[in-house]
């Protein structure tokens, strides 16, 4: 499991919840939330890199600025308790899918 | 990736189920359940004792890196029907959740794709969501009261 990609790993860091509660009233560039941080540009970089591989925010150009907005389908995810729980078992049986197709060919 | 696992859980009700089709022949997927180095491969844990037959029992664990168990089940099996059926009880050692029991169904498709259902009793319901929670909770534990709040406006 990539956990970088994984949206509870995501969450769980202080500073990606704030990003996604200051985007989540309106998009921002990179410098506009930074600008919000006392943390390093690159560290709110690599923040944000996080939350978009894991589709919680979405990218958008505008000219030459890349706007950062929340991405409300992604986020509702979250709202939905189960879906860890099926995620959990979804990634063990294929798992044991994959496992057993090595057998299959022997 | 598509999703083939689905859960069913009714709200207010002690049980839960558990169903995925395989691109497996039926054969192939009840070994994966019967074979103590196969179960180890997919479920990650070490299999201290795996007896499938009637009043067998069974215990897995899970080590960190340093050794040290970070989780430990067992339970007992009540009928072992190969290609078939497996009843058992699964019991995780020094957890707050009890003892649950499990019927795991096999089923052939086709020739090379099969059916698991595994139907779940729990002792109560509260059991029950608290189980289903757990991988949730690991994952959300740190959250924001306000990011909750943002998400059921979006709901």
């Amino acid at each position: 499991m990539n956990l970088r990609r994984d949206i509870f790993q995501a969450i769980a860091d202080p500073t990606r919840r704030a990003i996604l509660l200051l985007v989540a009233s309106q998009s921002m560039t990179a410098g506009g939330i930074a600008a919000n941080f006392d943390t390093a540009r690159p560290t709110v970089s690599k923040h944000l890199r996080i939350l978009t591989e894991c589709e919680l925010l979405e990218q958008k150009k505008n000219g030459r600025e890349i706007y950062y907005h929340l991405n409300p389908k992604k986020m509702k995810e979250i709202a939905d308790f189960i879906e860890p729980f099926r995620k959990m078992w979804d990634e063990r049986f294929n798992k044991l899918e994959a496992i057993m197709k090595k057998y299959k060919k022997k | 990736m598509e999703r083939k696992t689905k859960i069913h859980a009714e709200e207010g009700k002690q049980e839960l189920m558990i169903t995925r089709e395989f691109d497996l022949p039926l054969e192939l997927l009840f070994r994966a359940y019967a074979e103590p180095e196969i179960v180890e491969q997919w479920m990650e844990s070490k299999v201290l004792k795996l007896e499938n037959k009637k009043h067998g029992s069974y215990q897995f664990e899970k080590t960190d890196a340093e050794g040290n168990v970070v989780f430990r089940a067992n339970g007992v099996i009540h009928e072992f029907i190969p290609n078939r059926k497996i009843t058992r009880t699964f019991e995780m050692e020094n957890a707050p959740f009890e003892v649950q029991l499990e019927f795991l169904e096999f089923e052939k498709l086709t020739d090379d794709t099969s059916k698991l259902s595994i139907h779940t009793i729990f002792r109560t319901a509260e059991l029950r969501d608290q189980l289903l929670k757990l991988p949730f909770a690991y994952g959300i534990n740190m959250a924001h009261n306000k990011l909750q709040e943002i998400v059921s406006k979006l709901k």
